[in-house]
């Protein structure tokens, strides 16, 4: 017997060691439903092992890339400015027209006593590691069970959902992705307004399922959250329509391309809190869940203080917000007039056309008038012009502005390692609206 | 000195500091981790963690030591991931009792069989995961031959000049 066990010892060795890995795997998936408190703790050990390495270097590149980038390569600096500058003129512009139907969306919604749910509170995460396994598509950030993350949060970019929150350590969290196999997401797509549900499958990608093989479906079509998760709020933007094709049992295949880009993702926000309330026509306008994520995300570089009260506008006290407070039935203009501005006392300008024939808040006509590339019109301004905004990466109350889609944010915490001041709650403008009366003089001389 | 005899031939046995035998596999399990955020395709592509089991277990020679290597690496794998536990430790146990055994009885330090040792091996692994993980977990999983060739050959020939490099650190039993 001995002999027997002396030359059958490796292999005994190794059929035991098997037989207890397929014993603890089979234990985990019977008890599929509460297996991650039993396998918690050895899980917290190897990411205690390996989490403080990847934190040391992400830590280590982002201080030498912001040195590099912030105080030595700012070559094309300027340009880009110029560049960034004309394409908030135009996005003002665009903004005002949505603003508007979003006060009528409003209104509708308030009628038909529509309750929205509004992201209240985020938390500005950073990336620092991945499984390393392209059969388990998860992500881990530095922010844990200590900044408030909890299990089932969703995970966002400025761009789109990234996933959700998987497990929670004290100062890690582990995030799903949208594209692993085993993740759902409640989708809608944004024009034909068909439902689905968003899963990954084991190569990476990311398909709509559950849409009718008799329903038409456009390639480029825009894919947003359903909300019927009860993870991520409705209306976030999740993709596009890359490709459609038969699938099975009478369901397109459909497949996505993800708005965020799941392969590198660097910073994320975590939506920690959401509120869910009666939409009232009253509202002042709200902002757009993207557009407040791509404001708050820590790595958009601080505005300069001269060109803050210029460029940053957030829509709370903006003239297009304030415009769309104001745009009642009775109000309403037609398209290529400019409306008056919302909280005006100070006689106003008569309409003045915009260039686009777009119905442009004065504000925003009267910036155009100043960096308009073509440089053909020239505009006073007339409304107030918008508060300088807060720099990302502080705790800040973000404006309100309305939002076709029902999400909105009201109150954004970005503190990332080291901020974790107190949060405002009011949605009141830091500063005062300038008086409109007196329009600049850099921007009201003619060109 | 230990040594093993095969054929008449002396085969060397090696043996590895505490650090080397701690800190290699650990600093593959956070390269693999971390590397992927910055190159996605790395991790559909390459396993260092594989690749160092395959190293240790040959070099070591030793079948227990071997197959011990691989369900550690195998199973802090695992541990990363979301995917039950056990897995990845599976099928390294595998390789490692594996490339263990074959260490003794070939000659495993040229470049050419080390080549076709790795990518021998991950078949092995790639097989061993599929089965596990359909078998017993019911995951999804599709199998495509122009991607486990691909990937065997990036494996081993990254394997290659890893294994040149990890070599430095054997010390003589």
């Amino acid at each position: 017997m001995e002999s027997v066990l002396g030359r059958y010892r490796n292999l005994i060795i190794l059929v035991g060691v098997l037989f207890l890995q397929v014993l603890g795997l089979a234990m985990q998936v019977k008890k599929s439903g509460n297996d991650e408190e039993k396998t918690r703790l050895i899980r917290i050990w190897a990411v205690d092992a390996i989490t403080p390495f990847e934190r040391t270097v992400v830590w280590v590149g982002n201080s030498s890339g912001n040195l590099w980038h912030n105080y030595f390569y700012l070559r094309g600096v300027r340009a880009e400015n110029r560049q960034l500058r004309d394409q908030i003129e135009h996005l003002r512009l665009e903004q005002v027209r949505l603003a508007e139907d979003a006060a009528q969306a409003r209104r509708l919604q308030t009628l038909l006593a529509f309750k929205e749910q509004f992201i209240s509170r985020t938390v500005a995460a950073q990336v620092i590691g991945s499984s390393g396994s392209d059969h388990s598509r998860i992500i881990y950030i530095d922010k844990g069970e200590r900044a408030g993350i909890r299990r089932d949060m969703a995970v966002m970019t400025s761009d789109g959902i990234v996933g959700k929150v998987l497990l929670v350590y004290p100062s890690v969290s582990q995030v799903l992705l949208i594209s692993d196999e085993s993740s759902g997401v409640g989708a809608l797509l944004e024009k034909t307004r068909l439902q689905g549900v968003l899963r990954g499958t084991s190569n990476g990608e990311v398909v709509l399922e559950r849409v009718m093989s008799d329903e038409q479906v456009p390639v480029g079509e825009t894919v947003l959250t359903s909300g019927g998760d009860q993870i991520f709020p409705k209306g976030l933007p999740v993709g596009t329509v890359m490709r459609v094709g038969g699938g099975k049992d009478l369901f397109l295949n459909i497949k996505i391309k993800p708005a965020a880009d799941l392969s590198k993702l660097e910073e994320v926000l975590v939506l920690v809190e959401k509120q869910e309330r009666q939409a009232t026509a009253e509202d002042s306008v709200r902002m757009r869940a993207a557009d407040i994520l791509a404001q708050r995300l820590p790595s958009v570089p601080d505005k300069p203080a001269g060109n803050a009260a210029a460029l940053a506008a957030p829509p709370a006290t903006s003239a297009a917000s304030a415009l769309a407070t104001e745009l009642k039935p009775e109000n309403k203009q037609p398209p290529g007039t400019v409306a008056k501005p919302a909280g005006s006392t100070a006689p106003t300008k008569p309409a003045v056309k915009t260039p686009r024939g777009t119905g442009a808040s004065p504000a925003a006509a009267g910036q155009a008038s100043g960096t308009n590339p073509s440089g053909a019109n020239t505009v006073r301004r007339t409304s107030p012009a918008p508060e300088p905004s807060k720099p990302p990466g502080t705790d800040s109350t973000a404006p309100k502005k309305s939002d076709n889609g029902g999400v909105a944010i009201t109150e954004t915490d970005t503190s990332q390692n080291k901020s974790a001041g107190p949060q405002k709650k009011s949605a009141e403008p830091a500063t005062p609206p300038r008086d409109n009366s007196q329009p600049p003089p850099d921007e009201s001389k003619p060109q | 000195m230990p040594i093993t005899y095969t054929s008449g031939e002396q085969v060397e046995v090696y043996r590895f500091s505490i650090p080397v035998t701690v800190g290699v596999p650990l600093l593959a399990l956070f390269v693999q981790a971390f590397v992927p955020l910055r190159f996605p395709r790395f991790a559909v592509y390459l396993d260092l963690p594989l690749l160092v089991t395959i190293f240790f277990a040959m070099a070591r020679r030793n079948p227990i030591s071997g197959l011990l290597t691989g369900a550690f690496i195998g199973l802090a794998e695992d541990m990363l991931g979301h995917n039950p536990i056990g897995i990845y430790g599976i099928a390294k146990t595998v390789v490692g009792y594996g490339a263990s055994s074959l260490g003794v009885k070939l000659d495993v330090e040229n470049a050419g069989a080390r080549l076709l040792v790795t990518v021998g091996f991950y078949f092995v692994h790639a097989a061993v995961y599929f089965t596990v993980a359909r078998g017993m977990v019911n995951m999804t999983q599709t199998w495509s031959w122009s991607h486990g060739l691909l990937a065997a050959l990036a494996n081993a020939v990254l394997g290659v000049m890893l294994y040149f490099l990890l070599d430095k650190f054997k010390q003589r039993t």
